[in-house]
C-alpha cells in the first residue's frame, strides 16, 4: 500500500521535521512504513534515514507501508510530512 | 589586513581576537581482536549515553536561552544517537571489523556526511553538519576529553572558528562573546542562522581565518558585509565604533516596528513588501516584517535544471509561498522572465549580440505559448489559496499585453471547463523596464490592475548603459531627471485610472529614494526582506505632504548628484538611518 505527498516546508525535511516524521511514524510499532524519493528507500523510523533523502519544497514522496494499521499509518506519516514546520 | 567573507548575522563586533584551536580530528584504526569487541561496544554505548545526557542538559538550557524552537536541533541529535542506522551501523562495524568504536563512527558519519555534500541544495548540504556534531561529540567523550567549552573567556571576545557546531552556537554567551567568524559555512547553516537569532554578528565561509587572525589580535568584524578588519588603526575602530553604536540604536529601533503597518508621521499608509525568488525566501520576507511579496521571481524554479518544471511543481511552489506569508497576503507573481542574463540551458536559445535587447520575458513567452500556459495555469490554481496577483515583465507595447491578456483569457476557459477553482477576480498587472511602456503608460493603465516599475532595466534601458559593464557604470543613475520623470509618468497614468502604481526594483528599497517615491505618490514598495524594516522606520518619520513639495523640487533639478544631495540635506533621517 503506497500513497505520495508533497512537501510544502519551504526549507525543505530538515532536522526538526525529520524528526516529527520519525516520532509519527514510529507510533506504528507493528507496521513497517517506508519513504521513497529518487530512487531511495529508507525506514521512516530512522531519522538518518528521513534525512539522508534530502527532500525540498515542492519534492512528491512515496509513503509505503506494511503490517498492522498501514493505511492509518500512511495517512499520519503523510500528514507530517505535508505540515509546514519552521 | 582585511578578510572578506559571506555576511550571516548583521551588526559589528570589535574587540580581541580568541581563536579557537582545533581539536584533533584525525583517528586511527586499531585492530583491538575479537576478543575486545563486546567491551569495545560497550564503551561505544557508554560515550553515546553520556552524549545524550549532555545532549539533554544543553537542549533544556537552550530552550530557556532562547526558546523551544532552537531547541528543537538537539532534540533531532538525540534522536540520531538513538537510531539504529546511524549508532548501530557504528556497531555493527566495531563486531564485523573488530576495530575501534572511534574509526568505526568516523566511518559511518563520513558516509552520511558525503550523502548530504552530494545533494544540490545548500540548505540540505549544511546537514552534514548535524551529523558532525553529534559525532563529534561521541567522540570526544570516547577519547576522555570534555566538549570544548567556550565559557572561560572573561571578556567580550570576536571567536575565529575553523566552524561552530550548532551546540557551540547555541552555548554562545552573549556577554562574552562579541561575534564570531569561521572558515567554512554559508548562510543558511545552522550557526549562521542560530547566530541571527541570538543577534550575535558573525561572518562565515572566511576559508582560512584562524590562520590569519592569531588570539589577542584587535577585530572589528562586519556581519552586515562579511568584512573582517584585522589590528585596524585607531581612527577606524574608533570609526566602526560609532557605526556599531548607530547599529544598535537603530535595530531595537526596527524591532518596534516589526509587526506594525507602514505609515507616514502623518497617516498615510503604503505597502511595503519584498522581492523572492523561492518559497525559502518568503520565510525571510515574513521575519522580517514584509506585508507580501510584490516580485516572485518565478525563473529561479526553471534555473539549475535540465527541463521545464511542471504544472504541479509550479504550482506546489507558489502554493508554499502563499501559505508561508500568509494567505491573505498579497503575492505579486512574475511570470517567466528568461534570457538576458538569465540563461537556460535546455531552452536552447541562440547567442544573442544584445541579449537585454533580445529575446526574452514576455517576448520568448508569447512566442512559447505551451510554456506560457502551463505557468498560468499553474498561478491560477495558486490563486484559489491565497491573494495571488499575476505580472507580466518587459512589456514594450499594448499589443503585447492585450495578447499575454488573451492567453490568459484562454487559460482560464479552460480551467472553467475542466471545473478547476481559480480567483476570478485575480488582479493582472504588468512591469514597467522599457521607456516605452512607461510613455505609453496612460494607455496601458487603462488595460491592467496594476504597474510594478522595475527600475534595475528602466535604468538601463533609459539611460542606454549596460548594469554589467564597469566602464559605463557611472551612467546607471536611478537619480537622473530622466529615470525620476518617467516614475512620475507611471504613477500619475496608474492614478488617473484608479490604479495603484508599485516599485520592485533596488530603488524602492534605497533610503535616499524612498522620500521622493512617497512624494510621488508611489503606493507599493517591493525590495529585498532586509530593507523592509529600515524603510519602515523612516516612512514613520516622513511626511506626506513635505515629500510631495519636495520631489516637486527634486524634478527641477538637472543633474542625479544634486538630486541625491537635495535629499539628504532635508530629510535628516536618511543620514541617521543609512549606516
Amino acid at each position: 500500500m503506497e500513497k505520495q505527498f508533497t512537501i510544502k516546508n519551504p526549507q525543505g525535511i530538515h532536522a526538526r521535521p525529520a524528526g516529527a516524521i520519525m516520532k509519527k511514524a514510529a507510533e506504528f510499532a507493528n507496521a513497517q512504513i517506508s519513504l521513497e524519493f529518487n530512487g531511495r528507500k529508507v525506514s521512516a523510523k530512522s531519522i538518518t534515514g528521513v534525512l539522508t533523502l534530502g527532500m525540498k519544497a515542492g519534492d512528491i514522496i512515496t509513503v509505503s507501508a506494511e503490517g498492522d494499521q498501514a493505511a492509518e499509518a500512511i495517512d499520519a506519516v503523510g500528514t507530517v510530512i505535508e505540515s509546514v514546520l519552521d | 589586513m582585511l578578510l572578506q567573507g559571506i555576511a550571516a548575522a548583521s551588526g559589528y563586533a570589535i574587540g580581541k581576537a580568541f581563536v579557537m584551536q582545533e581539536q584533533a580530528t584525525a583517528v586511527e584504526r586499531k585492530d583491538i581482536g575479537t576478543d575486545a569487541v563486546e567491551a569495545e561496544v560497550e564503551r561505544f554505548q557508554n560515550a553515546v549515553q553520556q552524549a545524550m545526557d549532555e545532549l539533554e542538559q544543553i537542549k533544556e538550557n537552550t530552550a530557556a536561552k532562547l526558546g523551544e524552537h532552537h531547541a528543537e536541533i538537539f532534540a533531532t541529535h538525540i534522536l540520531v544517537l538513538q537510531d539504529e542506522e546511524f549508532v548501530g551501523q557504528a556497531k555493527e562495524k566495531v563486531r564485523q571489523e573488530a576495530v575501534n568504536a572511534e574509526f568505526a563512527l568516523q566511518e559511518v558519519t563520513q558516509q552520511l556526511v558525503d550523502i548530504f555534500t552530494s545533494m544540490d541544495s545548500e540548505y540540505m548540504r549544511e546537514r552534514a553538519a548535524d551529523f558532525r556534531d553529534v559525532s563529534q561529540r561521541v567522540l570526544g567523550l570516547l577519547s576522555g576529553k570534555k566538549s570544548a567549552q567556550l565559557s572561560d573567556f572573561d571578556e567580550a571576545v570576536v571567536l575565529f572558528a575553523h566552524d561552530l557546531t550548532p551546540s557551540d552556537t547555541a552555548q554562545l554567551d552573549r556577554s562574552k562573546v562579541a561575534g564570531f567568524a569561521t572558515n567554512i559555512g554559508g548562510r543558511t547553516s545552522h550557526s549562521a542562522i542560530m547566530a541571527r537569532s541570538m543577534e550575535i554578528p558573525a561572518v562565515v565561509g572566511l576559508q582560512h581565518a584562524t590562520e590569519s587572525v592569531e588570539t589577542g589580535d584587535m577585530i572589528m568584524l562586519d556581519g552586515s558585509s562579511g568584512i573582517i578588519l584585522i589590528n585596524p588603526d585607531e581612527d577606524t575602530l574608533s570609526l566602526y565604533r560609532e557605526k556599531k553604536q548607530k547599529f544598535e540604536k537603530r535595530q531595537e529601533e526596527m524591532k518596534l516596528y516589526k509587526d506594525k503597518p507602514s505609515v507616514t508621521a502623518d497617516g498615510h499608509e503604503v505597502e511595503l513588501v519584498a522581492n523572492i525568488g523561492n518559497p525559502q525566501d518568503a520565510l525571510g520576507a515574513r521575519n522580517n516584517g514584509a506585508e507580501g511579496v510584490g516580485l516572485y521571481r518565478t525563473e529561479f524554479l526553471y534555473m539549475g535544471r535540465d527541463s521545464f518544471p511542471s504544472e504541479e511543481e509550479q504550482y506546489n511552489s507558489y502554493v508554499t509561498v502563499c501559505e508561508t506569508i500568509g494567505s491573505d497576503k498579497p503575492v505579486v507573481i512574475r511570470t517567466l522572465d528568461i534570457g538576458g542574463d538569465k540563461e537556460l540551458p535546455y531552452l536552447e536559445l541562440p547567442k544573442e549580440m544584445n541579449p537585454f535587447l533580445g529575446y526574452r520575458a514576455i517576448r520568448l513567452c508569447l512566442d512559447r505559448k505551451d510554456l506560457f500556459k502551463t505557468q498560468l495555469r499553474a498561478i491560477l490554481r495558486a490563486s484559489a489559496h491565497g491573494n495571488v496577483k499575476l505580472m507580466y515583465p518587459m512589456i514594450s507595447t499594448i499589443t503585447e499585453l492585450r495578447e499575454a491578456n488573451a492567453i490568459l483569457a484562454e487559460t482560464k476557459a479552460e480551467l472553467d471547463e475542466e471545473g478547476i477553482a481559480y480567483n476570478k477576480g485575480m488582479e493582472v498587472g504588468m512591469m514597467i523596464e522599457v521607456p516605452a511602456a512607461a510613455i505609453i503608460a496612460d494607455q496601458l493603465a487603462k488595460e491592467v490592475d496594476f504597474f510594478s516599475i522595475g527600475t534595475n532595466d528602466l535604468v538601463q534601458y533609459t539611460m542606454a548603459a549596460d548594469r554589467m559593464n564597469e566602464q559605463v557604470s557611472h551612467l546607471t543613475q536611478p537619480f537622473n531627471p530622466a529615470v525620476l520623470r518617467l516614475i512620475r509618468m507611471v504613477i500619475d497614468a496608474a492614478h488617473q485610472e484608479g490604479k495603484w502604481a508599485g516599485m520592485c526594483g533596488e530603488m524602492a528599497g534605497n533610503l535616499k529614494a524612498v522620500p521622493i517615491l512617497l512624494g510621488l505618490g508611489l503606493d507599493e514598495f517591493s525590495m529585498s526582506a532586509s530593507s523592509v524594516l529600515s524603510v519602515r522606520v523612516l516612512l514613520s518619520r516622513l511626511n506626506r505632504d513635505e515629500m510631495k513639495q519636495l520631489a516637486e523640487e527634486a524634478l527641477a533639478l538637472e543633474t542625479a548628484e544634486e538630486i541625491q544631495y537635495l535629499v539628504v540635506k532635508r530629510v535628516a533621517a536618511v543620514q541617521e538611518l543609512s549606516i
